[in-house]
């Protein structure tokens, strides 16, 4: 590879950042753009986590935030899936900032937290809720886990898989109701690294195949560029570098333009210390 | 197998020993299965032994045989199943009334906290009672009714009920509750799909306690002050010098912990399947 990373342009990526017309399966729902006006939160009135952030999301984009510990970036990400009001500012999902829901927006966690007492399969159907009748649901959760590769797990309890696919299974469960924005915060954190490349894998191919709006807060600088279309530094409560990757997918592993970026991106982090 | 494992070195001995390691690996299911066994029995046997060369005097401690005999009589009169009847009723209604309340108890204090502030200090005042002391009080109340053994046994199941039930909700693990309010679950289902689950095992450690001292708390209201039952069939006894039927009452006591300790430990395996602790192996 000869050009640079971040002025590759590669059409398949390029083409997804407008929503390109999806014909196929008409249940699906499509990915959804995210606005941030003037976004600040503080809790009790202590110092503000977010100070002020304007941020645009289009429609399908994989965003990764990456940045030390306590600049905000869980709670951005919390803002974002409504889990906590902003104390100013506005999130807005598709120009809308009433933020309609139910299961559009959908979160993986750091650890699994799958339900211990439920089997594999009914795990995957919690992120269904009540839509439907349960058989309904079963079938549709049974087809997602065979698209993480468990479908010989259905009828498992959570605590005979493995740390990996337990970790699959959340992703399943998040993926199930077919969410227009998937946030995950720091999902991979506590695999293995060999486990955490597969899943990777897995969560780019999903991501190409349903299309959803992806945020991935990362410690991890290497993750953030082997996923991401567009990465975002965060420091002390705001934005501090806003780079778009575009090199072309699947990526390489050791790819130089890639380590290029990493190292940069990583020179940016450390530069910030306080 | 273990067998698998041995590598034939050539030659007899290694053969041989095979062969041996083999033979008594055939008897160890059935030998493991036993050997709980073992000690009871040879006390028993050793019981009725020195009974029967009257090492031990019998009108203090009857022979096994005597109080098995004992047992028989009173089946056939049918006193026995009256009487372990009556027991088991008080022990049962006892049990749900008490039970019942502490596990009310419990999920509303783990749920609300203005229902736990309400309650939780007056009821760990209470709990410092032992309910056994309430007997005169209890008996000036309600006579030697069966209100007073209902309300004895109660109480007594009352306290590891309901802490176990609080403490099993107190517990949960809050990434759940977390998980489930994130995926959109209302409170109803959040208590049936992560609360009420995650507290079950706590709660069943409440059940085994509470079951333990619903037998006590049974045996000494009944043999205080009772018109029927198996406490009173023990005094009855005691009256008339019948040791083997006081022995037998005692024995019938043990072997009811026993069934009960057992159901509660099937509906675990039944309940907490997913939990590998309660796996059964």
């Amino acid at each position: 590879m000869t050009a640079s990373a971040l002025s590759f342009r590669e059409p398949a990526v390029a083409d997804r950042t407008p929503a390109a017309p999806e014909t196929a399966q008409p249940a699906a729902r499509r990915g959804v753009a995210v606005t941030l006006r003037r976004l600040a939160k503080s809790f009790d009135g202590g110092e503000p986590v977010l100070r002020g952030l304007d941020l645009h999301i289009p429609v399908g984009q994989f965003v990764a935030i990456v940045g030390r510990s306590g600049c905000g970036k869980s709670t951005l990400l919390r803002l974002i899936l409504g889990l906590e009001a902003p104390s100013e500012g506005v999130v807005a999902l598709n120009g809308d900032d009433r933020q309609p829901d139910g299961g559009t927006r959908r979160i993986m966690f750091q650890e699994p937290r799958l339900l211990p007492w439920a089997r594999v399969l009914d795990n995957v159907a919690v992120g269904l809720g009540r839509d439907g009748s349960r058989a309904r649901r079963r079938e549709r959760a049974a087809t997602v886990l065979g698209e993480v590769g468990l479908a010989a797990k259905a009828g498992n309890w959570p605590a005979t898989l493995s740390g990996g696919q337990r970790q699959r299974v959340a992703l399943a469960r998040a993926l199930v109701s077919r969410p227009a924005l998937l946030a995950l915060d720091e999902p991979l954190g506590a695999l293995d690294a060999l486990t955490r490349i597969e899943m990777q894998a897995m969560i780019e191919r999903l991501w190409q195949d349903q299309r959803f709006t992806a945020i991935l807060v990362t410690h991890d600088v290497s993750e953030a560029v082997a996923l991401a279309d567009r990465i975002l530094v965060m420091e002390d409560g705001g934005i501090s570098l806003d780079v778009t990757v575009d090199a072309p997918r699947p990526r390489r592993r050791g790819d130089p333009d890639l380590a290029a970026l990493e190292g940069r991106i990583l020179d940016q982090l450390l530069d910030a210390r306080p | 197998m273990a067998d698998s494992l041995t590598i034939p070195v050539g030659g007899q001995p290694a053969d041989r020993a095979g062969a041996a390691r083999r033979g008594l690996s055939a008897f160890r299911p059935d030998l493991r299965r036993l050997l709980p066994w073992l000690l009871p029995v040879s006390v028993l046997l050793g019981w009725q032994i020195s009974a029967s060369f009257g090492v031990v005097s019998t009108r203090f401690m009857p022979a096994p045989l005597d109080v098995a005999r004992a047992g028989w009589r009173a089946a056939e009169t049918g006193e026995l199943w009256t009487n372990l009847w009556v027991s088991f009723l008080r022990a049962l209604t006892g049990f749900l009334i008490g039970g019942g309340i502490g596990l009310a108890f419990g999920l509303s204090n783990g749920l609300s906290r203005l229902s736990e502030s309400l309650t939780d200090t007056t009821l760990q005042m209470v709990r410092n009672v032992p309910h056994l002391s309430l007997i005169p009080l209890v008996i000036l109340w309600f006579g030697i009714d069966e209100g007073a053994k209902l309300f004895l046994v109660a109480l007594g199941v009352f306290f590891p009920i309901y802490a176990n039930t609080l403490h099993g909700i107190r517990s949960v693990d809050p990434q759940l509750i977390e998980m489930g309010r994130v995926y959109g679950m209302d409170r109803a289902t959040l208590f049936w799909r992560v609360v009420l689950p995650g507290a079950l095992p706590s709660i069943f450690v409440g059940l085994r306690y509470g079951l333990g001292i619903m037998w006590l708390t049974l045996i000494v209201a009944e043999t205080i002050s009772a018109n029927s039952g198996l406490g009173y069939m023990a005094m009855q006894a005691r009256e008339f010098m019948l040791v083997d039927v006081v022995v037998l009452a005692i024995v019938i006591y043990a072997a009811l912990g026993k069934v009960a300790d057992s159901l509660t430990r099937a509906l675990e395996r039944t309940c907490l399947a997913w939990n590998p602790a309660y796996r059964k192996t």
